[in-house]
């Protein structure tokens, strides 16, 4: 029998596991939409070839990460949902016209497709800035003052690097020849900018938020605390030196780049994690006040004991399924 | 002037309506499309994988717009409704969070599969991919028709402090019109798929397309028609005498009676009127809706006079019902009298395959206008006796919502817009659609027969 006083923690664990995981897998397919490159069919073909099978179950943990702060936070989700109102529904939007010019594109007449591939990017480009925007909001704490508006605009930059770099690293993973060459390109000048993004978050961060910086800085915690960054900037260094020596003869490594943006990706995440918690609504309300009647939570853990793992297993399979390089589009 | 009540309402109407469109469509079309693909696994023959192919496309276009739209769906809750999570998040949430763990997981997942995988996978696991993601969409029915049935008809809870509490899971999610509603919708989602499948079909053989393919899908479709369309004028029947007895109300404004009756008329047609709380223009026949409803004549209907200011708007149950059942009753006839000419006479006439057409998103119209009888015909209530819709409303600045509004709005117009564009484009080039590609004969469940009339096309672009 799991207490009661564990069951926010553990919800807010596994909501912020799904919008990691969210950040991770639609972060690479975003990218991939963002990085589409005008001048080049063939590339475009590809490169939606690359993320056609798995879009949908990406976007997914949106879903769940959402659905678990409205069942385990109602309150949470309906302050951080009012207060994110606008870019809430721009994202919403983005993410519309981009999951639906994904099926047009295929169907319409040869001369609208490309008309679609616009649709396509620009839906990224909405979805993936609202919410970098959010997240600046977010850690603002829904300020709304000139500075944090300022603040979130440039987290929305900052997020739209992520999304590049990782869609960037994806596509090196996926695919040959010229657009492999092309992606490196991509890959090394959005490494080069997050790094700058996420020093500039780090340092503001702690000065914009007392309670932030006594985290980092209260011994002996913060020794600990301290491996985040340090890590997070070794990754980087690290995949700028790998992208220089991409690609090896027989394709040897062309997973690094991806695996190395997947652990900044998490390093992020983790200092973010730390500078937060235990509030779900930064200074206004901690995951326990939010949190929901414990026999509704745990009439839905013990589903999501059991369901996590065969969702788990199916979706290997399914990566299993589509491993190697993109092949032509044979739809259907 | 509108307010935020009226916004909200309004937004959420329009993006619930504009969801439930590809919903009924994809939920039935998917169980059409593993039929499809178990028929080619038995005969081999290839004019089934022809029909699946075109199908499937239509699917996965219609798929995308229901992921989006749903998407739009899970953040509406807390941004418009924050009253209704706050008093009854401890049933909803857990609804819906089995709806996105058992369902939306397994069905995005294998769709992958499905539209990607067929030259990756043995065909029995693409087959069985099709009937997972199948099974995916119907479970995710089960799921949110669970939610909203317990909205109308609340069982198994109790309220502490203003908030309801879950008592008993069992009788929450198996609350009294939950199997009626679930079977209905379901149905609801097979004819409509059903008239799509007919129409499309009906609108390439009046182009002069004189393959098998569209002939064979019109036959497949309008015998499941004529098999679900009275299946669901009875399942309508037994849905209305739960209503009855659980929401007395929404049957009185659906029949328009406004005083407690005995033996009350059918009323074919009326115009009700709020003020006067009677009605115009009416066209009854005497006592029938006392014999549906109670099986005797003289029965007692409830009126809306027991009622006042508990009752919902008269004017749009009314006429809500009247066209659902109206459209159920056409629907009905035009499968018959199809699935007659499809099995015994060797031409279609034109003016049927003409009315076919005209007839493709009657499912949309008929799914709509029941939706609207059940959800007006709950209110003012949002959660039948326990939670009032204006109760529930949120304290966004009205001008947010306005600007989100018309931006949703522009956007489902265009997109409607492009769906059934692309859809009948799609008929007319079906024939390179449903072409099949050389490697796939080396699969020896994909042996062309020489019975096959289709020419084989050149392969090309692949979709
Ligand atoms: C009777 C069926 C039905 C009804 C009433 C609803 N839905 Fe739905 N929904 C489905 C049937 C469905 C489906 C068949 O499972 C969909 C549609 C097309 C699809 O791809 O899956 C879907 C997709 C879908 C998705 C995307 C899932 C994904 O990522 O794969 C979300 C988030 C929602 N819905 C949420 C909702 C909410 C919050 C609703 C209520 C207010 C709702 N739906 C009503
Ligand atoms: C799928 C088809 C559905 C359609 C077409 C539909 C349509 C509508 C409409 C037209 C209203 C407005 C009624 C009014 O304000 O007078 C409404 C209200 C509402 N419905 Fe539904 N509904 C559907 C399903 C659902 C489901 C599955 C749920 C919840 C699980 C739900 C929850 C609500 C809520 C919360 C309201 C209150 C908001 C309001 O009154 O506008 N609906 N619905
Ligand atoms: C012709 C006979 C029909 C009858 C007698 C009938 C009866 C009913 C009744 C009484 C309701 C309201 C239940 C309530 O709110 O408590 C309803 C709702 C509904 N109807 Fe029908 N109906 C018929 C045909 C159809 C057809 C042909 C379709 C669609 C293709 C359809 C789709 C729906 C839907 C989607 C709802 C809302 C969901 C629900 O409450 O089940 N109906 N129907």
């Amino acid at each position: 029998m799991i207490p009661d006083y564990a069951l926010a923690d553990i919800f807010a664990f596994l909501m912020a596991l799904s919008v990691l995981v969210y950040a991770i897998l639609d972060g690479y397919d975003l990218g991939v939409g963002l990085l589409l490159p005008m001048n080049n069919e063939q590339h475009r073909d590809k490169m939606i070839a690359s993320i056609g099978p798995f879009w949908d179950a990406n976007e997914t943990w949106l879903v769940l990460a959402v659905g678990l702060l409205l069942i385990a936070f109602p309150t949470a989700h309906s302050y951080i949902l009012k207060a994110l109102y606008l870019p809430a529904a721009v994202m919403l939007i983005g993410l519309i016209l981009r999951g639906v010019a994904f099926d047009f594109r295929a169907k319409v007449r040869p001369g609208r497709k490309r008309t679609w591939d616009h649709v396509f990017k620009i839906g990224s480009l909405l979805a993936t800035a609202s919410q970098g925007y959010m997240l600046g909001a977010y850690v603002m704490g829904f300020e709304q003052s000139l500075g944090a508006i300022i603040f979130s605009l440039l987290s929305a930059v900052g997020v739209t690097m992520a999304y590049i770099l990782i869609g960037a690293s994806w596509l090196i993973m996926k695919t040959e020849q010229d657009l492999q060459q092309r992606a490196i390109r991509w890959a090394t000048r959005a490494s080069m900018v997050s790094f700058v993004g996420i020093l500039a978050v780090c340092v503001v961060n702690p000065l914009i938020n007392e309670q932030v910086m006594s985290r980092w800085t209260t011994a002996p915690s913060a020794y600990l605390f301290a491996m985040i960054p340090v890590l997070c900037f070794m990754f980087l260094t690290l995949q700028v030196l790998v992208l220089r020596r991409l690609p090896l003869a027989n394709d040897e490594g062309c997973w690094l780049p991806f695996v190395l943006t997947t652990l900044v990706f998490l390093t992020c995440f983790a200092g973010l994690g730390v500078s937060f918690y235990p509030y779900v609504v930064p200074g206004v309300m901690t995951f326990t006040e939010a949190a929901s009647a414990p026999d509704s939570l745990r009439f839905i853990l013990y589903g999501a004991l059991v369901v996590i793992p065969c969702i788990l297993a199916y979706t290997v399979f399914s990566y299993r399924v589509f491993w190697g390089k993109v092949r032509d589009l044979t739809y259907y | 002037m509108a307010d935020v009540f009226m916004l909200s309402r309004i937004q959420f109407a329009a993006n619930i309506s504009f969801h439930i469109l590809f919903p009924t469509i994809t939920i039935a079309l998917c169980w059409l499309l593993c039929y499809f693909k178990v028929r080619f696994h038995l005969s081999g023959h290839p004019v089934w994988m022809r029909i699946y192919r075109f199908w499937v496309k239509v699917f996965a276009l219609t798929f995308a717009l229901g992921v989006v739209s749903g998407i739009t769906m899970s953040f509406q809750f807390g941004t418009n409704w924050p009253g209704f999570m706050e008093t009854v998040g401890n049933i909803a949430g857990p609804l819906l969070g089995y709806e996105v763990l058992t369902a939306f997981f397994l069905e995005a997942t294998f769709l992958g599969i499905m539209l990607f995988g067929i030259n990756r996978v043995p065909p029995w696991v693409h087959t069985l991919a099709t009937f997972i993601v199948a099974i995916g969409t119907s479970l995710s029915a089960f799921w949110i028709l669970a939610l909203n049935s317990w909205m109308q008809t609340p069982t198994g809870h109790e309220i502490i402090d203003g908030v309801v509490h879950a008592k008993d899971w069992w009788a929450i999610i198996f609350n009294p019109s939950f199997p009626y509603r679930f079977a209905h919708m379901l149905i609801a989602s097979g004819l409509t798929a059903c008239f799509l499948m007919a129409g499309i079909s009906a609108y390439r053989i009046k182009r002069g397309d004189n393959k098998k393919a569209p002939q064979l899908s019109l036959k497949t479709a309008l015998t499941a028609a004529a098999l679900l369309a009275p299946l669901q004028v009875f399942v309508g029947d037994l849905h209305g005498l739960n209503t009855f007895e659980h929401q007395p109300q929404k049957v009185a404004a659906m029949e328009g009676v406004w005083d407690t009756t005995e033996g009350a008329p059918l009323l074919l047609f009326a115009v009700p009127d709020e003020t006067e709380r009677t009605n115009h223009f009416e066209v009854p026949i005497p006592n029938l809706a006392s014999v549906i409803l109670t099986h005797d004549p003289n029965g007692t209907i409830r009126g809306l006079n027991e009622f006042k200011g508990e009752h919902p708007p008269v004017k749009p149950v009314f006429y809500g019902f009247r066209l659902m059942v109206g459209l159920g009753l056409l629907m009905l006839a035009m499968a018959w009298l199809g699935s007659f000419y499809a099995w015994r006479k060797p031409a279609m006439p034109g003016w049927l395959l003409s009315g076919l057409v005209a007839m493709t998103f009657s499912g949309w119209l008929a799914t709509l206008a029941g939706w609207y009888v059940t959800e007006v015909g709950r209110q003012p209530y949002l959660v039948t006796g326990i939670l009032k819709t204006a109760d529930a409303v949120t304290d966004v600045h009205p001008g947010n919502v306005w600007l989100s509004l018309s931006a949703y709005l522009t956007v489902y117009a265009v997109l409607l817009v492009a769906y059934i564009r692309t859809l009948f484009l799609m008929a007319r080039r079906s024939v390179e659609i449903e072409e099949i590609q050389p490697h796939e004969h080396d699969n020896p469940f994909r042996q062309a027969r020489p019975a096959d009339t289709a020419p084989l096309a050149q392969p090309g672009g692949s979709k």
